[in-house]
């Protein structure tokens, strides 16, 4: 057994035996244990070097408040920065200290401490300011590092569940699980959750009663009766750790007891929350509260009690209150040694005791572990010396009032306590217990019961009696003195530097905090905020009321991603759409992008021997002198119907739709009301009140929302459905001089211009499938978008490669049409149209049908253009260097001086079919710099480009039209 | 995460929901009847006040309605959920 183990009591389970390593020592802990009790019942005192001075820190709590101690896993469960507290020991766990080099007995960097004069409060602020940050970052990054981040994911696997309930308790203490019982008889439906390892809260560490008999029997009958009513969730080791917007409770489960599953979150929908979240223990802040041996009095009362571990041989009792004295006659049960019982009330009486009434720690001896503390009395008078190896430190108890916080419920000070509790709430919820500031244990009982009861409208029913301590504090915040004092372990922050901020200026409680970081860390100060406002209170002549506090922010403990996420990891985060081709686009060696709203699409289809550049402009020139063929699924497509399904149109787009005959589409431009480009594409009119339209693929669920809205908000009068299309209709596009003669196999259409000119629309059979077929063009060649029912694309495609096959028919991917599209000089959402630009910077004023009326955008780019400012227009640009990359996005600059742009390249491809790079870029009044020389700045060198027409490719759009 | 009360649906959180921004005026009849400086008084100076203040919000991944919420962005208590301007 390990050497520091007592030889009974506590609820571990003796007989079975877990090893684990510190370090690489081999040591034994029980279930039952945590990694904390465990690390003390081997005998170990420093766990962990600080985060700025490297001072040697031991274990000062027994849960989520521990102010000091973190470690780090390693092997399969690798985790960095891991509370031992809240940690239950498992068979094999590999642990590290961490912030010790070249071990934490031994550390270099505690040379620190003795430059600890240079890293006052603000250091952070002060050095960031002078010369330049830049210069002190990688040092001061490396010397404050907590433990890395492990080098592989976790095995294993997280979720998520939402779940809803009428009431969520926090916390299965005394008040806790009397609330839920009264809750769960009244056939609500219930959810507790603790974040214990077991239910009991305080019980757990205490010796009290409750109904005449051991309170923990009383709890395990709570328990067991709610694991019987199918209306009750409990959840243990499920930390409820931030409560959001009407009632929704994040919740982490830790030990979800499912295999391979590693954590769950919980997203809680509550009818009312009840917070029975019990309350903190505080510290003392006094020099040297942070050497090894200093710990909570109730920390060291759980260790006793709970898990049958002696931490020390020799113990001092150093509080301000009642309830240390409990600890004190459970230690000394235990067989510690009972030094004295320094309270720093005067006048207070305890028989049994050795008490010192009236007096104060002064300061802490030891070098790496607590050997003594100094002793005198509170209005000053001589010191003495006592020999501990223990120090058990009560500042009192703070309302664990976190949660109650997030939901914006207020809070109030409240003298009799020294602490401040919950005012009134802000959601449905109610604080009972010591997280309402009520200590007494029949209270406790009493108000989960009265909170339940008040919100489901029942009589109050009997709650049981249990043992009382009284509980009477003097408030003593810090005994100040020579030496290092630390209101929070965790981020080195000392008494000094609170008074520090306060002499600078920074003593409003929310500037103190930024500016020392007290209570940043990843306890988030809840041993030690109170003292900073009692400090600051005492520094300012205040009341703690006066001072105020922090805002609670979530966490309340630290969360880990895996159970946020949940299963959103990798791909599963945004899945892929795929169209009914992608299988066989994977076949062929396609390599896939996505092509906008998750869409996977081939970019290129490699062959063998290929580069890149060579795949593309194959692809380019199949399009350009023969045929080609691309999956056009994703395109967005809504069926606009209905007697005002015209007005809507052109409320909506720029262009003219009520010259259309049927069978007709026109492009059109669609604006937002500040007369920018939202999204563009062609519409056609299947008849008189029937239109279809294609829009941006990555934009087709944004133009949905927008033509409901105009709908449903602005003209509720207008008759007009809008069905989105994207899935219901597919298409292959085939493009290239010979696709007429391809598509003419399948079909019994006329294909004659004359019968189905460009910008038509016909129904009909291809390949014996039922089919639209469309004459659009979106790479300037002849080109015939064939839509057809999803599950006939495959079916289609094969046809049309079959079809094809005596001219070579070619599938092309989406670099491809961005070569042939750039050519064209056609806009791409996202490159050319990228939300500041208007029709005319684009050249396209002939796409504003102006003389419809008024439309949506129109009086705005009126209103811009009447403005006279310069713009940026969009231009085509020949690089110099026939082969030189203009980088997509890079600024065209005046001369290519390092100064503001006037301008960026917003594509640029190699043109197969010139033999060259081209590029098209907008550029302030860049039609009227036709010709002219501009300057493509990159970091190192510029790129000289001839200004041109964005047009590279058959001006006039006969190819498309013949 | 607020919890909003879809006409049809019921209560359901905010994830079904897309942002349609304020709820502003109606759009002028005929914007180009008014001045310039009302159309961009229009466009572009929405109301912001503390309190309950009118917003759009889709229900976009439930039945698609367009609604009209008025939230009080101190507190997020949903005073009213109408579907429709």
């Amino acid at each position: 057994m390990a050497p520091e183990r007592l030889a009974e009591g506590g609820r571990i389970d003796r007989r079975r035996v877990l090893r684990f390593r510190f370090d690489g020592r081999e040591m034994t802990g029980h279930p039952g244990d945590t990694l904390a009790s465990a690390l003390l019942a081997n005998g170990v005192r420093i766990v962990t070097r600080s985060f700025k001075y490297h001072r040697p820190r031991g274990i000062m709590g027994s849960g989520a408040e521990e102010p000091a101690a973190l470690v780090a896993l390693a092997g399969s469960a690798a985790q960095g920065n891991v509370v031992p507290t809240m940690l239950p020991l498992t068979e094999g766990l590999d642990v590290r200290s961490i912030h010790g080099w070249p071990s934490v007995r031994f550390d270099l960097g505690a040379v620190a401490g003795l430059f600890s004069r240079l890293i006052p409060a603000g250091f952070y602020y002060k050095t960031f300011m002078w010369p330049d940050w830049h210069l002190f970052e990688p040092t001061i990054r490396k010397a404050a590092g907590l433990a890395p981040a492990p080098e592989a994911a976790p095995e294993g696997r997280y979720e998520t569940r939402n779940a809803h309930c009428d009431l969520l308790v926090v916390g299965a203490g005394p008040a806790g699980l009397m609330a839920a019982l009264t809750a769960a008889r009244a056939n609500a439906r219930v959810m507790l959750v603790d974040e214990g390892i077991e239910a009991g809260g305080n019980l757990l560490a205490r010796k009290v009663e409750i109904d005449g008999g051991p309170a923990m029997d009383w709890v395990a009958r709570a328990v067991a009766e709610l694991a019987q009513r199918p209306n009750v969730t409990h959840l243990q080791q499920a930390t409820a750790w931030g409560w959001r917007e009407h009632g929704l409770v994040m919740v982490q489960q830790r030990a979800p007891g499912h295999p391979g599953l590693i954590e769950r979150g919980w997203r809680v929908r509550a009818g009312h929350v009840i917070c029975a979240t019990g309350a903190i223990e505080r510290m003392i802040v006094f020099p040297g509260n942070d050497r090894p041996g200093v710990m909570l009095a109730s920390a060291m009362q759980a260790y006793v009690n709970r898990w049958g571990v002696r931490p020390g041989q020799r113990a001092v009792i150093f509080t301000n209150n009642d309830s240390a004295h409990e600890v004190a006659r459970d230690l000394r049960a235990a067989g510690v040694e009972l030094a004295a019982v320094i309270d720093s009330r005067e006048g207070v009486e305890a028989a049994d005791l050795p008490l010192r009434a009236g007096y104060q720690v002064q300061r802490s001896f030891g070098h790496a572990g607590l050997r003594g503390v100094e002793i005198a009395p509170v209005g000053g008078g001589p010191a003495a010396r006592i020999n501990c190896d223990l120090l058990a430190v009560s500042g009192g108890w703070t309302p664990a009032v976190h949660l109650h916080s997030q939901s914006r419920g207020s809070l109030r000070w409240d003298d009799a306590i020294a602490a401040f509790r919950p005012d009134p709430v802000a959601q449905s919820s109610a604080s009972v217990g010591a997280a309402d500031g009520r200590f007494g244990m029949t209270q406790a009982l009493q108000s989960g019961a009265e909170a339940v009861a008040a919100y489901l409208g029942l009589a109050v029913p009997d709650t049981p009696r249990a043992t009382e301590q009284p509980y009477n504090i003097a408030p003593l915040w810090s005994v100040p003195g020579k030496g290092k004092a630390f209101v929070d372990l965790m981020n080195d922050v000392t008494l000094d530097d609170i008074a520090l901020a306060d002499r600078e200026g920074y003593g409003a409680v929310e500037h103190a905090k930024r500016y020392t970081t007290s209570g940043m860390a990843l306890d988030q100060g809840k041993t030690g905020n109170v003292n900073v406002i009692g400090i600051l209170a005492g520094l300012q002549g205040k009341t703690p009321d006066q001072v105020g506090v922090t805002t609670f922010r979530a966490p309340y403990t630290p969360v880990s991603f895996g159970s946020i996420a949940g299963g959103k990891a990798g791909p599963g985060v945004l899945p892929f759409r795929h169209t009914p081709l992608t299988g066989w686009h994977m076949a062929k060696g396609a390599v896939m992008y996505e092509a906008g709203a998750r869409w996977r699409r081939p970019g290129y289809y490699p062959r063998a021997g290929e580069s890149f550049q060579q795949t593309v402009d194959r692809e380019a020139r199949a399009v350009r002198e023969g045929v080609a063929i691309y999956d056009g699924a994703p395109l967005g497509v809504y069926a606009i119907e209905g007697p005002d399904a015209l007005r809507l149109i052109e409320h909506a787009c720029t262009a003219r739709y009520g010259t259309l005959t049927p069978g007709m589409g026109r492009y059109g431009l669609m604006l937002t009301e500040d007369g920018l480009i939202f999204d563009d594409g062609v519409t056609f009119r299947l008849s008189e009140d029937r239109f279809l339209m294609s829009c941006s693929t990555g934009n087709a669920d944004a133009v949905g929302l927008h033509l409901e809205k105009i709908l449903q908000i602005d003209r509720p009068d207008w008759r007009v459905h809008v069905t989105n299309l994207t899935h219901q209709w597919m298409n292959a596009t085939i493009c290239g001089p010979l696709a007429r003669d391809v598509l003419g196999r399948l079909t019994d259409m006329d294909l004659s211009t004359a019968a189905f000119p460009f910008m038509g629309l016909r129904e009909g059979l291809v390949a014996g499938l039922p089919a639209r077929v469309a004459r659009v063009s979106f790479t300037g060649e002849l080109s015939y978008e064939i839509n057809v029912l999803p599950r006939d694309l495959q079916s289609l495609w094969t046809a049309l490669l079959q079809a094809g096959a005596p001219e070579q028919i070619t599938p092309i991917g989406s670099e491809a049409n961005h070569v042939l599209r750039v050519e064209k000089g056609f806009l791409s959402l996202g490159h050319e149209a990228d939300g500041t630009v208007d029709p005319y910077d684009l050249g396209m004023g002939w796409a504003m049908a102006r003389k419809k009326g008024d439309f949506i955008g129109l009086r705005s780019v009126l209103l811009r253009r009447r403005s006279g400012q310069p713009r940026r227009e969009l231009v085509g640009l020949i690089p110099e260097d026939p082969g030189a990359d203009m980088p997509e996005g890079a600024p065209i600059t005046p001369g290519g001086k390092r100064m503001a742009s006037e301008g960026l390249v917003t594509a640029c491809v190699h043109s197969a079919s010139l033999g060259r790079r081209v590029g098209l870029a907008l550029l302030v009044d860049g039609r009227t710099r036709i010709d002219k020389v501009v300057q493509v700045r990159l970091p190192d060198r510029c790129i000289a480009a001839r200004v041109v027409a964005p047009v590279f490719h058959d001006p006039e759009g006969l190819r498309m039209r013949g | 995460m607020l919890l909003l009360h879809c006409p049809f649906c019921g209560p359901r959180s905010e994830i079904e929901f897309s942002y349609g921004g304020p709820a502003a005026l109606p759009r002028p009849d005929d914007p180009a009847q008014i001045s310039d400086a009302d159309w961009v008084d229009w466009l572009t100076v929405p109301e912001n006040r503390i309190g309950p203040v009118p917003e759009r919000w889709c229900h976009s991944k439930g039945c698609g309605a367009w609604l009209t919420v008025r939230r009080d962005i101190r507190t997020h208590e949903i005073l009213e959920v109408r579907h429709g301007a």
